[in-house]
């Protein structure tokens, strides 16, 4: 039998399982806690930010956080409201990000989440950094000028063999993430679709796909992120 | 090629945690690791290339490509500049016939930049193929490379003059020199090899940590935490295998005290480790040491092996049942980001150096996901100091919640920069008498990482509960641009060496060297300097140290010297943006339409 346990979100009485993942308790109860990194599923990794909570007052990331008895967690407050606008200004600045013409759009979570915060101009000095699109893979067309670095390909997609097929190469913010030739070298369409519907932007793309869906039927034009959880 | 391949990895059992110790071997005979090596690594191995990939690129002393048969490493940290560095450096350029970043066309000199080795008491410093070649001037730099092009060894470009202390010994032979100014009673006392192993088998591994425990002593890597706690945790955590590692990645620019202690000190450094090891039921050791001290590795791996002779390392140690110990040392190959404890970890596993989530601990699932405590070398030296002396003793000395002495590391604008053993409680006043600085602008307290004071904060003390630091203190001299000569220095080290992890570290530390260059320029607002405020608030989330304390130079600047930014701030309307260049925008334009023309 799990044990269950009680904690508090933003003063309000919460149940879920001992050890459960705090972005996924909080669902559980009605509350939704923004992530990026965090993929359902797949090792938590913590690398976004964007999912800060204040944990008895102190900050840490709901998706590496397990719930325990008594936790008064800080989520909808203005600090971190705050926070998590600037994470995604940043993420706008840091890379190239063109909406209206990346076959994500109206499926991507940081445009989303845009929407969510009512970004407008970041406050954040562009960086317009030189990137590169990688299309030397038959299947995958990686666009770098759109990848977060989230790594959730690195934590989630595995060859039939179970070996990885992305990872990270250099550090700080020359990092880059990089294909395996041989890993996916016979990778099929599905994990191909499952790469590219696991990245939260446009950065992994299935060769010969995009724009499929019409706009105003796309997943963020039908409800905002977040609303299936809050309403 | 390939049979150099297989035959480091057979050295390693073909255990792809090893892959930090398989890339160094390979690289120091085959110069570098060509993507070809990567693919046979990765082979052998039987893990995706880029699994090899990710640590090869993430350190920076492994290298794709040819570095030369000679490779010149020359510190960019701020000290450095203050020594001459640039100058050093266009001797470097000029001599060689290349630029830095880059390799003569005859492959036999690679010229590149290197965050701070460990010198700072005696730079311009330099590391070339493994040696360290301290107090550069043009001069010297020029010859260095007349000798390269007469096919002289890097021994032979040395010389024979040897540095002070263990530097003169015949398996160190290097002239680095230790310049230990003040002896303090813990570190730098007389001591009496295996008097802290004696002691420790007389007693039960539950007394010891009771006695750390009562010493008060905390962690000397800067953190503070209560070593004895620590190991409690430690002990209890349920593991068959536990691990004891020693932090000897001291890459906090300016600070070089690990490196003295390991050079006089070893085996202190060395019987703290085995008696935390006693304490905690861990059987094995490892001295994650910097790739930069790579010098000492002959004389340390000796130290180790006449310790195994003389039963303080190995089994039976100290003729106990059951007390085995051994110490193994683990280079890493190049990363500030690595001296925070769990990415450590990382990469004594071989991977980046990326820091863990917490929880869980290190204490609780560290290397090789078993229990391991990571210690400062200076804090395991105080250990041993405890046990042969008692609490009571460490407890007299420093201050009400400071107990024992500081190590700390001086360097910048002074007379006599080097080591100076202290006890906690000394005023930064009374350090800048004591090593001979006159007209200070300012102290870099605890390196980049820490905190830029000025005069009106000098009255203060070292000590947890005032100003507390991990061993060093910078000082900058009134004749220094503290902005352009330290600060931006500071934040391009930043930049440079984040894991590139969380967003805010990656990308903010970049942007804040392009916000900061612009207010050098005299192109920047008030509402550029109010951000920075901002932007540390949003840094304080990162995951670790690094990403948190990276903007610091910058806010305790504006904090403590406001009018340094005041005075570069263009007046008038901060609605308009100053750093835009009408001329530099429309230079397309301009381009497009002169040419068509």
């Amino acid at each position: 039998m799990p044990t269950f346990v009680k904690f508090t979100i933003d003063g309000v009485v919460c149940m879920s399982e001992e050890g459960r993942q705090l972005v996924e308790a909080a669902v559980e109860n009605g509350v939704f806690i923004p992530t990026l990194c965090n993929y359902p599923g797949i090792p938590p990794k913590g690398s976004c930010r964007i999912c800060t909570v204040l944990i008895n007052g102190r900050p840490a990331t709901a998706c590496t956080t397990k719930v325990a008895e008594g936790m008064e967690i800080q989520n909808n407050v203005p600090e971190l409201e705050e926070f998590r606008k600037a994470v995604v200004e940043i993420l706008f600045a840091e890379g190239n990000h063109l909406c209206p013409s990346c076959e994500k759009s109206g499926f991507c979570e940081l445009q989303a989440l845009a929407y969510r915060y009512r970004m407008t101009v970041p406050e954040f000095p562009f960086m317009f950094p030189k990137r590169d699109v990688e299309a030397w893979h038959p299947k995958i067309l990686k666009d770098h000028n759109r990848c977060i670095l989230c790594k959730r390909c690195i934590r989630g997609i595995f060859n039939s063999e179970g070996k990885p097929i992305f990872d990270f190469g250099k550090r700080g913010d020359k990092i880059v993430i990089n294909i395996d030739p041989d890993t996916s070298k016979d990778i099929s369409d599905e994990l191909v679709q499952k790469a590219m519907d696991m990245c939260p932007v446009g950065a992994i793309l299935k060769k010969e796909k995009g724009f499929d869906v019409p706009i105003g039927k796309r997943k963020y034009d039908l409800a905002p992120i977040g609303s299936e959880i809050e309403n | 090629m390939g049979n150099t391949v297989n035959n480091v990895i057979k050295r390693y059992s073909g255990d792809e945690t090893r892959l930090m110790d398989i890339l160094m071997d390979i690289q120091s005979e085959l110069g570098h690791l060509s993507d070809w090596t990567i693919e046979q690594i990765a082979k052998s191995l039987d893990i995706p290339k880029v699994s090899v990939e990710q640590t090869v690129s993430f350190y920076h002393f492994f290298t794709k490509e040819p570095r030369g048969k000679y490779t010149i490493y020359l510190n960019t940290s701020v000290l450095a500049v203050f020594c001459g560095r640039d100058e050093v450096a266009r001797a470097f350029e000029e001599t060689a016939g290349c630029r830095f970043g880059s390799v003569t066309k005859d492959g036999l000199i690679g010229l590149f930049d290197t965050a701070c080795i460990g010198m700072s008491d005696q730079e311009p410093a330099a590391i070339i193929n493994e040696e360290v070649f301290t107090c550069l001037t043009p001069a010297k730099a020029k010859a260095i490379i007349a000798g390269m092009r007469a096919g002289k060894t890097v021994e032979e470009l040395k010389g024979k003059k040897y540095g002070d202390g263990q530097n003169s010994n015949p398996l160190v032979c290097s002239m680095v020199n230790n310049n230990i100014m003040k002896r303090g009673e813990v570190v730098f006392a007389d001591y009496e090899t295996g008097s802290g192993i004696r002691k420790a088998v007389s007693m039960s591994s539950s007394e010891i940590i009771q006695l750390v425990k009562s010493s008060y002593v905390r962690g000397r890597g800067g953190a503070g935490f209560p070593t004895g706690m620590k190991w409690e945790v430690a002990k209890k955590a349920p593991g068959d295998v536990k691990y004891i590692f020693c932090n000897a990645d001291e890459g906090e620019p300016g600070t070089f005290k690990d490196r003295v202690i390991l050079t006089e000190f070893p085996r202190l450094v060395f019987e703290g480790m085995a008696i935390a090891g006693y304490a905690v039921g861990a059987k094995y050791g490892i001295l994650y040491l910097r790739n930069e001290y790579r010098y000492l590795r002959k004389y340390l791996e000796n130290i180790l092996d006449q310790m195994r002779d003389e039963n303080l390392l190995g089994n039976f140690i100290g003729g106990k049942q059951g007390f085995n110990f051994n110490i193994k040392i683990q280079f890493g190959a190049g990363a500030y980001v690595c001296g925070e404890e769990s990415a450590l970890i990382e990469s004594a596993e071989g991977k980046r150096g990326e820091p863990r989530d917490r929880p869980p601990f290190p204490v609780e699932k560290g290397y090789l996901q078993k229990p391991t405590v990571v210690n400062n070398v200076e804090t395991l030296c105080s250990v041993v100091r405890i046990l042969v002396n008692g609490s009571d003793w460490y407890n007299s000395l420093g201050t009400k919640e400071s107990k024992g002495t500081k190590v700390i590391s001086v360097s910048g604008d002074c007379s006599k920069p080097g080591i100076y053993e202290i006890e906690w409680g000394f005023t930064v006043n009374d350090i800048l008498k004591m090593v001979g600085a006159a007209d200070t602008q300012a102290v870099q307290v605890g390196g980049p990482s820490g905190s830029c004071i000025g005069p009106n904060e000098f009255p203060r003390e070292l000590s947890y509960e005032d100003l507390a630091t991990g061993g060093s203190l910078i000082i900058i001299g009134r004749r220094r641009d503290l902005l352009k000569d330290v600060v931006l220095n500071f934040t391009e080290f930043f930049k440079d060496e984040s894991c590139g992890s969380c967003v805010p570290c990656r990308a903010l530390s970049g942007m804040s060297k392009v916000v900061l260059e612009r207010i050098i320029e005299g192109k920047g607002t008030e509402t550029d300097v109010a951000a920075f405020t901002k932007w540390q608030s949003i840094m304080k989330k990162n995951r670790c140290g690094l990403g948190q304390t990276a903007l610091n130079p910058i806010v305790s600047t504006i904090r403590n010297f406001p009018e340094l930014y005041k005075n570069r701030i263009k007046a008038g309307d901060d609605r308009l943006c100053p750093a835009f260049d009408l001329d530099k925008a429309v230079l397309d334009y301009e381009t497009a339409t002169v040419e068509a023309r």
